[in-house]
């Protein structure tokens, strides 16, 4: 298939208390390789077409953003079925297309929606997939992202990447140089943006829980770096940690039971781990260098963090257990700081530094095998996707910052960007809080 | 790098021996040539007010009053601290201004400072908080060398989070690079 470039623009917010900025997203580079697949328009029964729910649309932008699927654009469509008697295979595979999915949408009685949809193999002329749901009107665009979900996991074997959240930090100048920061959660295409802390002092650091229902930060806003968990639901939120001296960098356990941070109550920033619970803080790391953005391997055991103890920034792993010594990870360069662990814990993303030039990259612990996966010059806080496929990460277009995605390939490469404004730090959520 | 910090303290002591003794209104009474740093050290005339310190190329009077810190034509109007990049170590043209900042706060027992640690855009922003703690640390010892308190300093680390200068080129990298001194 030839590379394609896809602009996809954001519609406007619902609600005008709501943030008044969208992300836009940008598809810059294509895949070779990318399934054809078209997704027919639904069928809207008892209701004219949602703008801003059109279901069909939604899959459209997921799958081609995922960078796997290459979907066929409607007006390329020679027919437009919307029940499976109308389906007619031999023109879908004279077109070339080797999945088709169609579906309807219909408004009952109440209010609610039922929405259904089938996923056919053009090959093999046969239904692979088919199921309904329920929803309301809030919900429809989530259950259009589930679907995505469903398709994606039936034709590649990921795992979802959709019907989940991101949270980034934005910040925004006026004109006599103060700076206005907020934190924001997203769906994954940008939609929705919600805005759950607005600050005249920096914001940091966003990382979601493991069941997707909280937030920790670190905050400025009393004039100092603290640490917060905000219950996303609730909007309530905790003060976990205002140590003297730094407070930065948490991380959730994967049992979702503690914190690692970086404090330098001590005298110099370490690792520590906190029970957020009980408040039972154990230290982990006890050297005069800078030991920082700790990150939690998925058997909950051990950590890797940024250490400077070789005397520039380098990546390290140590066990949880009494009197592990950290062991170093990273070899190449002179600049390896801010990791990611994949949700399987076989890759580590991290920015690797070389001169000015910081860019994203990926290592492999059980090969050593490095890949340098963006081309910088300020690229930072990789963050892999729950299914593992891609990386979102912070960079700099033509001065502004913003966010991109890069698959764990090099393959693919899209940026998200958001109306205005600087975005940066995202955090992608492991799984949609339903 | 820990050495080094040694290395200047120890200089620092050798240079303290050589200075001028500080009259009992609290003003310095400059002699002889600090010349060792870059700075220039001039001499204190009979209304008490020095002829000049350098800094950044511009002359400044010393003198340890109160008001001092808002005279500015006085080098503790001064109060931004650069640095090299990746490093925490104070600069040599900057260690005169520290010192007359821990001698202005030895002499003004009631003043208080925020000293403020800031990092250019470069790298993983936690690690740059790490960082600019580093380098107000770095500030805040030598501040107590020359005879502050520690409760007259609180430092707060904003890594890359607050430029000074929102470029991305080599001329704001340098103006992030910094600790600043903010007197309550």
């Amino acid at each position: 298939m030839k590379l394609k470039r896809i602009i996809i623009a954001a519609a406007l917010l619902f609600n005008a208390t709501l943030a008044n900025a969208v992300l836009n997203i940008d598809i810059t580079e294509g895949v070779e390789g990318a399934m054809p697949i078209a997704v027919v328009p639904f069928r809207w029964v008892g209701s004219q077409k949602l703008a801003d729910a059109d279901v069909s649309a939604i899959i459209t932008s997921d799958l081609a953003r995922s960078g796997k699927f290459s979907p066929l654009s409607e007006k390329d469509m020679l027919s437009k079925p919307t029940t499976p008697e109308q389906v007619d295979f031999k023109t879908w595979r004279i077109a070339g297309i080797d999945h088709l999915v169609i579906g309807a949408v219909q408004l009952q009685k109440d209010g609610s929606y039922q929405v259904q949809f089938r996923l056919f193999d053009v090959l093999k002329s046969q239904q692979v997939l088919g199921y309904s749901f329920p929803a309301d009107r809030q919900s429809l665009r989530y259950v259009a992202h589930r679907i995505s979900d469903y398709i994606l996991e039936q034709l590649t074997g990921l795992g979802p990447a959709f019907d989940t959240r991101i949270a980034y930090v934005t910040s925004s100048r006026s004109a006599n140089k103060k700076i206005e920061y907020k934190l924001q959660v997203a769906d994954t295409d940008g939609f929705n943006p919600q805005t759950l802390l607005t600050s005249k002092e920096p914001i940091m650091s966003p990382v979601w829980s493991p069941d997707s229902r909280k937030i920790a930060y670190v905050s400025f806003e009393q004039g100092k770096a603290e640490i917060y968990i905000h219950d996303i639901s609730s909007g309530k939120r905790e003060k976990v940690a205002s140590f003297d001296g730094i407070n930065g960098a948490p991380a959730w356990s994967p049992d979702s039971n503690r914190l690692a941070m970086t404090l330098s109550k001590d005298g110099n920033p370490d690792i520590y781990v906190l029970h957020i619970r009980n408040k039972a803080l154990s230290r982990v790391t006890n050297h005069w260098s800078i030991d920082t953005e700790a990150v939690w391997m998925p058997d909950g055991e051990s950590l890797v963090f940024t250490s400077s103890r070789s005397g520039k920034p380098q990546l390290y792993q140590v066990d949880l257990s009494a009197g592990s010594t950290p062991k170093r990870v990273t070899f190449e360069g002179n600049y390896s700081a801010n990791a990611s662990v994949s949700p399987d814990g076989k890759a580590i993303a991290f920015v690797l530094g070389e001169g000015n030039r910081f860019r994203i990259a990926v290592m492999y612990p059980e090969t050593r095998l490095m890949q340098v996966l963006t081309d910088g010059p300020q690229d930072e806080s990789p963050e892999f996707a729950p299914n593992g496929s891609m990386i979102l990460y912070a960079s700099q277009v033509n001065g502004r910052a913003v966010l991109a995605a890069v698959s764990i390939d090099g393959g693919h490469k899209q940026r998200l960007v958001l109306s205005d404004g600087e975005v940066r730090e995202p955090s992608w959520a492991p799984v949609r809080k339903k | 790098m820990k050495k080094i910090i040694f290395v200047s303290i120890a200089m620092l002591l050798l240079s303290a021996c050589a200075e001028q003794a500080i009259k009992d209104d609290g003003l310095m009474d400059a002699g002889a040539s600090g010349d060792q740093y870059g700075a220039t050290v001039g001499s204190v005339d009979a209304a008490g007010v020095g002829s000049g310190t350098m800094l950044a190329g511009q002359e400044y009077a010393v003198s340890y009053e109160k008001s001092a810190i808002n005279d500015p034509g006085n080098i503790l109007s001064q109060k931004i601290i650069y640095f090299d990049f990746d490093s925490s170590d104070i600069r040599e043209d900057y260690v005169e201004l520290v010192k007359h900042h821990g001698k202005y706060m030895a002499l003004n027992t009631a003043s208080r400072i925020r000293l403020e640690g800031h990092t250019d855009e470069r790298g993983s922003r936690e690690y740059n908080v790490a960082l600019a703690d580093r380098r107000a640390q770095a500030v805040k010892r030598l501040l107590l060398f020359e005879g502050a308190s520690s409760d007259q300093v609180t430092i707060i680390s904003y890594g890359e989070e607050k430029p000074a200068d929102f470029g991305h080129d080599e001329q704001a990298w340098n103006l992030n690079r910094r600790a600043e001194i903010i007197y309550e």
